[in-house]
């Protein structure tokens, strides 16, 4: 059985770059619990040798031309950016 | 006029002759969103100066007219469309304001000179069975305005069913496109996967996701489904394959036709009304020729927990994208980049988004990606034998929509009907069938139920078959909401 305490919830939201709260950090502990304990229904079905599915379908290999193509410009790209200078995204710093 | 007045193939017949123009079928549109939507609230942004200007430009051209003109349409916010702000239903969207392009499905709608009326509802970045789950308010059903339209393409369908669009888009993850369309009477179609390129649908889980049409009847359905399908080489999903004329394949009757009704879709939960409604849709199959029986599917019991587990895994990857970088949210005053990504997440998704990328992320870390992650994925394996074995010896199958009726706003549905509710309808999404639900009877109360019927890979023009046969038999979806105005 699944028991997700409050900490590893705050160590996945890390994981995930995400921010949550004290609160809900004790509150999404409780229901992840929850919903992994009824996942593990599963768990009970014998799956030896079976092959997992892990794409919509079947297709592969899906190659094309490596040709150059013309999508967006940069005026373009960077017209729903929350903030930008000199032509380039901006963000604050990365590294004292 | 309304729109309630026509199906698609006859307001095309007037648009072509030119007894209406394109202008005059917007403003019909217009005007019913107009009198209603304050009721129904399916739309986010109502496309109007735009449209108004495709119109008159499509009215103008001396082009030949091409086999949607004039036809207006909703779009579900989380397809792309350029110029036109695109939020998923979320807070982390807001100014979403310039789309740099526009979906496929949305470029060969235009290609065909559809309207565009405008972006409708739906739970946040479709993640929900109610749309009351939008950041920005929560639809209503056109039936009963207590009651929601379902989702996640709640907008979607309640558009449709208060007549303010002919057709609408949706997409379909885990029955978003089919349980609003059984929950507001109408038609709506969740495709093979890879028959409608995904290009430019913002994605939820890329190996469940299908976008589809929503419509009054199964023949407007399948006009639409024509136009939307077919290859795309910018997404490596889409299957190239001849697309067939649907519309030709509605006539057929369905004599001889076999029809397996797995006893899983039936379980505790399914109310005697739904029962009732399946079992008379069963014997009118059976006076138009077709034979039934019922099977057992043994692993549709645990599709809602393999779901869980894979559409969450994928979400949580899909989501990453948000950053608030180069677009969307972006949190005021950070100190560094990290904690400018976490709180710009943080403040922009909501409380059941921010639920699912944990749970999904969890299912992707160590300690649960062989038991959990895997798991599943050998699940899915398990179910989509369950359906191929069945499909060796019948046609199509069939069975309820939804366990109920639609929920009321702020219900909790008991964990049976719940239960209930993903086992009808995720286990097509994780063997990338095709499904349709079609309106088979109301609930004492007027509320709509809808009738599934699932087929093979591909096989698109079996199930409208199957649907027109019972649609044209009964005369369920003749009815309409009653919502004032000019119904």
């Amino acid at each position: 059985m699944a028991k997700i305490s409050k900490e590893q919830v705050l160590h996945t939201a890390n994981l995930a770059t995400l921010a949550i709260s004290e609160e809900e950090a004790e509150m999404f502990s409780n229901q992840l619990t929850e919903i992994i304990t009824f996942t593990e229904k599963i768990q009970n079905i014998n799956t030896e040798g079976v092959k997992r599915t892990i794409y919509g379908n079947d297709n592969d290999n899906v190659l094309r031309e490596d040709k150059a193509i013309r999508t967006i410009t940069q005026e373009e790209a960077l017209k729903n950016a929350p903030s930008q200078e000199n032509g380039q995204f901006k963000v604050p710093s990365i590294m004292d | 006029m309304s729109l309630y007045h026509y199906s698609i193939e006859e307001l095309v017949k007037l648009l072509h002759k030119g007894d209406l123009n394109a202008e005059e079928t917007a403003k019909m549109s217009l005007d019913r969103i107009e009198e209603v939507d304050d009721q129904v609230k399916a739309f986010l942004t109502v496309n109007k100066d735009n449209v108004l200007a495709d119109a008159k430009k499509l009215d103008e051209s001396t082009e030949p007219k091409e086999r949607l003109f004039g036809i207006p349409g909703g779009i579900k916010d989380n397809v792309m469309t350029k110029g036109v702000r695109t939020t998923c239903a979320s807070k982390f969207l807001e100014n979403f304001d310039e789309p740099l392009y526009n979906a496929t499905l949305l470029e060969k709608l235009n290609k065909d000179h559809s309207l565009m009326m405008g972006k409708v509802n739906m739970d946040e970045f479709a993640m929900g069975s109610t749309t009351e789950t939008s950041a920005y308010h929560p639809t209503y059903n056109p039936w009963n305005l207590e009651h929601v339209p379902g989702g996640s393409s709640g907008g979607s369908a309640a558009a449709v069913a208060a007549g303010e669009v002919m057709y609408s888009i949706g997409s379909d993850t885990g029955g978003s496109i089919r349980q609003p369309s059984s929950f507001c009477g109408v038609i709506g179609m969740k495709p093979t996967y890879g028959l409608i390129s995904r290009y430019g649908l913002v994605s939820l889980a890329p190996s469940l996701d299908q976008a589809g049409p929503i419509t009054r009847t199964v023949e407007d359905n399948a006009y639409v489904l024509e136009t939307i399908a077919g290859h795309d080489a910018l997404d490596a999903t889409s299957v190239n394959r001849t697309i067939p004329k649907y519309t030709d394949s509605l006539q057929k009757d369905v004599k001889g036709l076999k029809i397996a009704v797995p006893k899983e879709f039936l379980g505790e939960g399914v109310s005697e009304e739904v029962r009732e409604s399946v079992m008379n849709a069963l014997k009118m199959y059976e006076l138009l020729g077709a034979t039934w029986e019922e099977v057992s599917l043994p692993h549709l019991a645990y599709a809602d927990a393999a779901y869980t587990v894979i559409c969450n895994a994928e979400a949580s990857s899909s989501l990453a994208r948000f950053d608030g970088v180069r677009y969307g949210k972006r949190a005021d005053e950070t100190e560094d980049m990290i904690e400018m990504l976490k709180t710009s997440r943080g403040e922009g998704f909501g409380e059941n988004v921010k639920r699912r990328i944990l749970l999904g992320t969890t299912m992707l870390s160590a300690g649960y990606t062989d038991t959990h992650f895997i798991k599943a994925q050998q699940v899915r394996t398990l179910i989509k034998n369950d359906f191929e074995a069945a499909f060796k010896h019948y046609d199509v199958i069939v069975g309820p929509t939804t366990p109920t009726e639609a929920f009321k706003i702020g219900e909790q549905p008991s964990n049976e009907v719940m239960h209930m509710s993903d086992v009808l309808t995720v286990p097509v999404n994780l063997a990338g069938l095709p499904a349709i639900s079609v309106p088979c009877g109301y609930t004492d109360a007027g509320l709509p139920l809808g009738l599934q019927i699932i087929g093979k890979h591909f096989d698109e023009s079996t199930v409208y078959q199957v649907a027109y046969a019972y649609e044209q038999a009964t005369n369920h979806h003749k009815k309409r909401p009653d919502l004032g105005g000019a119904n």
